[in-house]
């Protein structure tokens, strides 16, 4: 016992002198050569990335073409970034006004100003939520205008300000609603039961491209001659109803999911019905479901590019536009990595936010 | 304890007034007969233990006196107020009567503290100060305040129980309803649960228990209810229920409940 003890004591005076290589090369022992089947794995891979990194870093970046005016300065073996480099002002802000475009970087700002926000710890909560409810108002304001600022017609949106436009109104919107499916399909009274299942039911056995055909082309035919709902409006609306019906259905798993228990201490205190899921059953829902409705939101922002089809066009559009631009022609691998990569970082972001939300929920939880 | 016993009865209580009056209630869960005619009388100040087989209709009797269950025929009046359709009335009701489970059903995601103060300031419209200040004296009395910025996850079932107990007592309720307080607990954390029952008990509370702890039926009760297949069987002070009890389903329950031959005492 006393060797012992006095064994663990000199091996925490006396550290290895190099802690860190101690540990990576325990951790390459353990996770990449365990077995021989799986060093076998582990050498292939190794083989392959060793490969393919020099060559794609090469294509990339080191042999490629960021400085030019036209496809005849590319003349490297590697990527000719020109079409997008060129175009970068009409893939941001697509045809907006060269004199508002400041309104699109605050609406940007605001946009990206979510994350840190959810962050806040000493804010109270609802301020949080009164900023997420002002938000797309904002948004829409800044980028539409009136009240003070020109307007700009919907005509002239294009390009990634579609999509995050489209994506962070749709997120925030889509929720709310979603959340209020969930409860009238667990309403007690039947005809807000009714209405919210035929609604869900409908909405998830339809194609969204189709639903957005509708918007596109139908709904026009139900108002009278010379009314118009903006066709970007009538886009959003499709997204957020399509999302918030799936969500409805995470939702509604997640109530499922609280104890009868629950809902009785509520009642039993005399919490009004609202009261009782705004305060003691919803924030517990959400935790639970935070995960499935990020994978939701990821969802929704990618499906924004459908919104191409009906003849919005979104980034997706502008890089489609690009690619059959004459001068451009012939560099769709360039266009598409590009736009690629423009989603990946933001959905990774997102969700490696819902991986962070997660692992402090975990903590509180304890 | 003595700080915090005057807390829960702010007012006088009159001795005399009628704290939850039950006439031939009747529940049928389908064609399940819950409960039989049931009529039962609780002045203010009166300690009620309900016990009886399981199935017997007791949870659900105490559940039907703030209406997480409803009954189907009868009449129920409770602080003087007879329960109907009206939402508000029955939450006005609720407000009054205080509950506590058998699974304690604390809210998870709120702090012990949070837990004591929400309800007072969402359904009583307290300030966050005068909220916290009285749930602190209640964590006092059911000696949790050192847990109070715990959560509930991180506590012991009697432990969660007491804070339960406080919970429902910050809201000031003039009656309060056990529902099995300590049948989910372990043996050893039965008597510190029982022991703030006693406690509020000797305060004057009005209390309906459904327990089988026949030692605190013995201690606090004025009245025991025994009930079996949705009837009240017997209905006796408990000197009188423990030592003569007059009907043979009676007499069945206790032999089978009391270890040892305690009755015969």
């Amino acid at each position: 016992m006393t060797v012992l003890t006095k064994q663990l004591h000199s091996d925490r005076q006396a550290p290895p002198r190099h802690p860190w290589k101690h540990l990576a090369t325990r951790w390459i022992k353990k996770q990449l050569f365990p077995t021989p089947f799986q060093s076998c794995l582990s050498l292939t891979t190794l083989v392959l990335l060793l490969w393919f990194i020099p060559f794609a870093l090469d294509w990339l970046l080191f042999s490629a073409t960021f400085v030019g005016d036209s496809k005849a300065d590319c003349v490297g073996d590697g990527a000719c970034w020109l079409p997008v480099t060129q175009r970068i002002e009409l893939f941001v802000y697509g045809f907006y006004p060269d004199t508002e475009i400041w309104r699109v970087n605050i609406a940007f700002g605001l946009a990206a100003s979510i994350l840190p926000v959810l962050y806040l710890k000493q804010v109270d909560r609802r301020w949080v939520l009164g900023y997420l409810i002002v938000l797309p108002f904002l948004m829409w304001w800044l980028l539409k205008g009136g009240a003070g600022l020109s307007e700009v017609s919907s005509t002239k949106f294009a390009g990634i300000l579609v999509t995050i436009f489209l994506g962070v109104i749709g997120m925030l919107f889509a929720l709310p609603i979603g959340i209020l499916l969930a409860l009238g399909r667990r309403s007690k009274k039947p005809a807000i039961k009714l209405l919210s299942v035929l609604y869900i039911e409908l909405v998830r056995s339809v194609p969204v491209i189709t639903l957005l055909f509708m918007a596109s082309l139908m709904i026009q035919l139900f108002f009278p001659e010379g009314m118009t709902i903006d066709i970007f409006l009538r886009v959003l609306i499709v997204l957020i109803m399509f999302t918030a019906a799936y969500m409805a259905e995470t939702i509604r798993g997640g109530l499922q999911g609280i104890s009868s228990g629950q809902f009785e201490a509520a009642e039993a205190l005399g919490f009004s019905y609202w009261k009782t899921m705004g305060l003691i059953i919803l924030p517990q829902v959400l935790r639970n479901t935070i995960p499935p409705l990020l994978t939701q939101f990821i969802g929704l922002f990618k499906e924004t590019t459908l919104v191409v089809v009906v003849g919005v066009l979104d980034v997706v559009g502008i890089a489609m536009s690009t690619t059959s631009a004459p001068e451009w022609l012939g560099l769709e691998h360039e266009v598409y990595l590009f736009l690629a990569l423009f989603f990946f970082i933001i959905c990774f972001t997102l969700s490696h936010y819902a991986r962070h939300l997660e692992k402090q929920m975990e903590k509180s939880r304890l | 304890m003595s700080t915090a016993s005057q807390l829960t009865s702010t007012e006088p209580v009159d001795r005399d007034a009628t704290a939850v009056s039950i006439n031939n209630l009747n529940k049928w869960y389908g064609n399940f007969h819950a409960l039989k005619n049931i009529s039962l009388k609780v002045t203010s100040g009166e300690r009620i233990v309900i016990c009886g087989p399981s199935g017997s209709g007791k949870s659900t009797l105490i559940r039907c006196i703030n209406q997480l269950e409803r009954h189907q025929q009868g009449s129920l009046t409770v602080l003087e107020e007879t329960l109907d359709e009206d939402r508000k009335r029955l939450q006005r009701i609720r407000r009054n009567v205080g509950m506590c489970f058998q699974h304690f059903n604390l809210f998870p995601h709120l702090s012990v503290l949070k837990n004591c103060t929400l309800p007072q300031t969402a359904n009583l419209g307290l300030s966050q100060a005068e909220a916290i200040e009285y749930a602190l004296t209640l964590l006092d009395r059911v000696q949790m305040r050192e847990h109070a910025n715990k959560y509930p996850g991180q506590l012991s079932g009697g432990q969660q129980q007491r804070i339960a107990i406080a919970r429902a007592l910050c809201m000031r309720p003039q009656v309060m309803l056990f529902d099995e307080p300590t049948s989910a607990l372990d043996p050893e954390m039965i008597a510190e649960v029982l022991e703030v029952m006693v406690d509020l008990a000797n305060d004057g509370m009005t209390m309906l228990c459904v327990t089988h702890e026949m030692g605190f039926a013995r201690r606090v009760a004025d009245r025991v209810v025994f009930m079996d297949r949705g009837e009240i069987v017997e209905e006796a002070p408990p000197q009188q229920f423990f030592d003569t009890p007059q009907s043979p389903r009676t007499k069945q329950f206790l032999t089978q409940i009391l270890d040892h031959g305690v009755t015969t005492a």
